[in-house]
């Protein structure tokens, strides 16, 4: 699915990737943890297209194609779907006018027609009783207003509708109560499936009983400097980090 | 100069000698004493008018209905509406649709109104725009003989809009017109006016209108301005109302580009209870130069007026909004909001705002705000990393921006046409419509 090889990226002229390797396969759950400042939002940002971070070397390869080199919207249409841990607010725009402006386009890019408007108005019906939203969403501004937890199930509605191939999920925990959290773990599991990847990047293991990772990764200093399954999380909360860092260092 | 008093001995020199002959030639005095304003004259410090003054304008001499009628399709709005069309100043009757008059309403062309009820028709004009008013209305009223009369009874709510449609085509010669549109609404009457200002691109044509508007006690008139004059095409405008108690002006300005539009919009709110609301959006691009002066007068107290204008520009667009409130001495309890709001989307467009309030009474709610900005980064790259193309996500926001004054539009079809136009023929594929 995703082939990030030695990344090296800088921001403001302080490299913060310094080396990174990550591959995963079709189907797999990866989980990115790590303290404040390894690396892990330069990492989404990178692998996104988000301006002002600079690739200096290395190569990420995502479904054969080389995705440093695609714009931020080709990376989405390819299957590529970032899920905010700050969703922006966007006033004036509803969320039913990026649904069916973001479904059309990758529906374009895959050759097919744009999508009915039946059709279009069932599969968000449904999507968005999956995510325990009011209808009422769909005409109220992107992210306007939304608390914090609404803002989370608004990315993972935006995940259900579009079928990314690999989601990229930036910190999707933060700032949910455990019920919220509960609604989006629901919503994530429910994308699991034999060729669909999820990335997640999460500062605190809780999220990770929910949404259960074939594979964890720890992130420090902008290099993984260990993988492990499952099990390796509840060494993390029990041992914290610098066990690791003395050990990489 | 000279070209316009060529033009005008031909124009007046076979009319019928009485009052509105010799009104005719006083107005003509009057705009060749003041000539065009100059950059120094402060109501046009930011706007050019030499152009004007240079260009050898006729009246048209025939007009083109093949393409008048082309103009109109491609514009694709279809109201159901008491319609009168003109092309390049014009009346097409072949175009107009006056069936279904209601009885109680007259919509005619000036040029008839004048023929038929002469004294009636003189009565309404330059009563509130006359010779003495500015240039521009001067010159209007020199060439005086083209434009709209239309009376509404008391107690009548008119369902359809009235229509005016003021076309202008490629001509072999640079032309211009002088519309002058007569509005009396009776007390506790209701009417839509929408007046749609349409050119080709290809024309060079200069507009020079001039409204005279009342509004009995109690009136309500919702008017649609909705200006796209075409790229060559200069459209100067002024509309003038009168406002008795408790009556309500509501003001939809559309200017969606332009070589050179000016509007001057004054309300005189004459009686306690009246209301004045103007929404209005400047869309420019290329190289358009959109200027608005609005001037509120509070005549009496407990009268309001708000105000929402916003800007769009691109390219080396340039917008002017200059918004004035007068509040007599003995006007108390007014409330007058302005607010101004800005996108300009390239570094070369340029905006140039102003709100101006002459307070003379002390019990009195005024505000005013402008901003300006640019689209906002973050939410672009939100949009984009859903996949959305950079174009279409700018065409949202700038719609989003907008909507404010946009969504003010109560007639769908009209709001439809000026979505399209903002987001540049975007929203196909965000169109709700059917949903």
């Amino acid at each position: 699915m995703i082939e990030i090889k030695d990344l090296h990226a800088k921001v403001e002229g302080t490299e913060i990737l310094k080396g990174l390797n990550l591959s995963i396969n079709p189907g797999e759950v990866h989980a990115i943890m790590g303290p404040n400042g390894a690396g892990k939002s330069t990492l989404s940002a990178v692998l996104t297209g988000r301006e002002g971070y600079e690739v200096t070397s290395g190569s990420v390869i995502f479904e054969g194609q080389n995705l440093l080199e695609m714009d931020v919207e080709e990376r989405a249409r390819a299957g590529l779907l970032l899920g905010f841990q700050y969703p922006v607010e966007i006033p004036g725009v509803k969320n039913v006018y990026l649904l069916k402006a973001a479904l059309n386009a990758k529906r374009a890019a895959q050759g097919l027609p744009e999508i009915e408007a039946p059709a279009f108005m069932k599969l968000i019906r449904e999507k968005i009783k999956f995510m325990k939203m009011d209808n009422s969403f769909l005409h109220r501004a992107v992210n306007e207003g939304f608390s914090g937890g609404e803002k989370k199930r608004n990315e993972i509605l935006q995940m259900l509708v579009l079928e990314p191939k690999l989601a990229l999920l930036d910190e999707i925990d933060s700032g949910l109560d455990i019920d919220a959290m509960k609604t989006v773990a629901e919503g994530v599991n429910s994308l699991r499936t034999a060729d669909r990847s999820i990335l997640m990047i999460t500062h605190y293991q809780r999220l990770l009983d929910y949404i259960v990772p074939d594979v964890i990764h720890v992130l420090a200093d902008g290099k993984i400097i260990k993988t492990g399954d499952k099990s390796l999380a509840l060494e993390l909360e029990e041992k914290g980090y610098d066990w690791l860092l003395e050990g990489a260092a | 100069m000279n070209q316009y008093v060529e033009a005008f001995q031909d124009f007046n020199q076979h009319a019928e000698s009485g009052w509105l002959k010799s009104q005719r030639i006083a107005a003509f005095a009057r705009f060749e004493h003041l000539g065009f304003p100059l950059n120094g004259v402060e109501a046009w410090k930011y706007t050019n008018t030499k152009a004007l003054a240079k260009r050898n304008f006729v009246l048209p001499h025939s007009v083109n209905l093949d393409a008048a009628r082309k103009l109109l399709d491609e514009a694709g709005l279809e109201l159901r509406a008491h319609q009168l069309v003109f092309v390049n100043g014009v009346y097409a009757p072949e175009l107009s649709d006056l069936g279904n008059l209601p009885e109680a309403l007259v919509v005619e062309p000036l040029s008839e109104a004048l023929d038929k009820e002469l004294e009636l028709t003189c009565g309404m004009m330059g009563r509130l725009a006359g010779i003495d008013c500015d240039v521009f209305t001067a010159l209007n009223f020199a060439f005086a003989g083209e434009g709209a009369v239309i009376r509404v009874g008391n107690n009548q709510v008119i369902e359809d809009p009235i229509s005016l449609v003021h076309l202008s085509t490629e001509a072999d010669q640079p032309t211009m017109s002088h519309p002058r549109i007569l509005v009396a609404a009776g007390s506790n009457s209701q009417i839509k006016l929408v007046e749609h200002f349409l050119g080709e691109d290809t024309a060079t044509h200069f507009t020079n209108r001039v409204a005279e508007i009342v509004l009995e006690r109690n009136a309500q008139l919702a008017h649609y301005l909705l200006e796209v004059p075409g790229e060559q095409s200069w459209l100067i405008g002024r509309t003038h109302v009168e406002q008795k108690r408790d009556s309500r002006y509501i003001c939809h300005h559309m200017n969606m580009g332009g070589k050179l539009v000016r509007d001057d919009l004054v309300c005189d709110l004459n009686g306690t209870g009246a209301e004045s609301d103007f929404s209005g959006l400047l869309f420019g691009r290329n190289k358009h130069h959109l200027d608005i002066h609005s001037l509120v007068n509070h005549y009496a107290p407990q009268t309001f007026s708000r105000e929402n204008y916003k800007a769009i520009l691109n390219d080396k667009a340039r917008g002017v909004f200059n918004g004035k409130v007068i509040v007599k001495k003995d006007s108390q309890q007014i409330v007058a909001e302005q607010s101004n709001a800005n996108l300009l989307l390239s570094d070369q467009a340029e905006i140039d705002t102003k709100p101006e309030l002459e307070i003379y009474a002390d019990d009195v709610k005024c505000s005013h705000g402008a901003t300006t900005g640019q689209l906002d980064e973050t939410a672009l790259f939100y949009l984009k990393s859903r996949g959305i193309d950079d174009q279409l996500a700018r065409g949202l926001l700038t719609l989003a921006f907008a909507n404010e004054v946009v969504d003010q539009l109560a007639i769908p079809e009209i709001y439809q046409q000026v979505e399209t136009t903002v987001a540049g023929h975007l929203p196909h594929q965000v169109n709700l419509d059917d949903l």
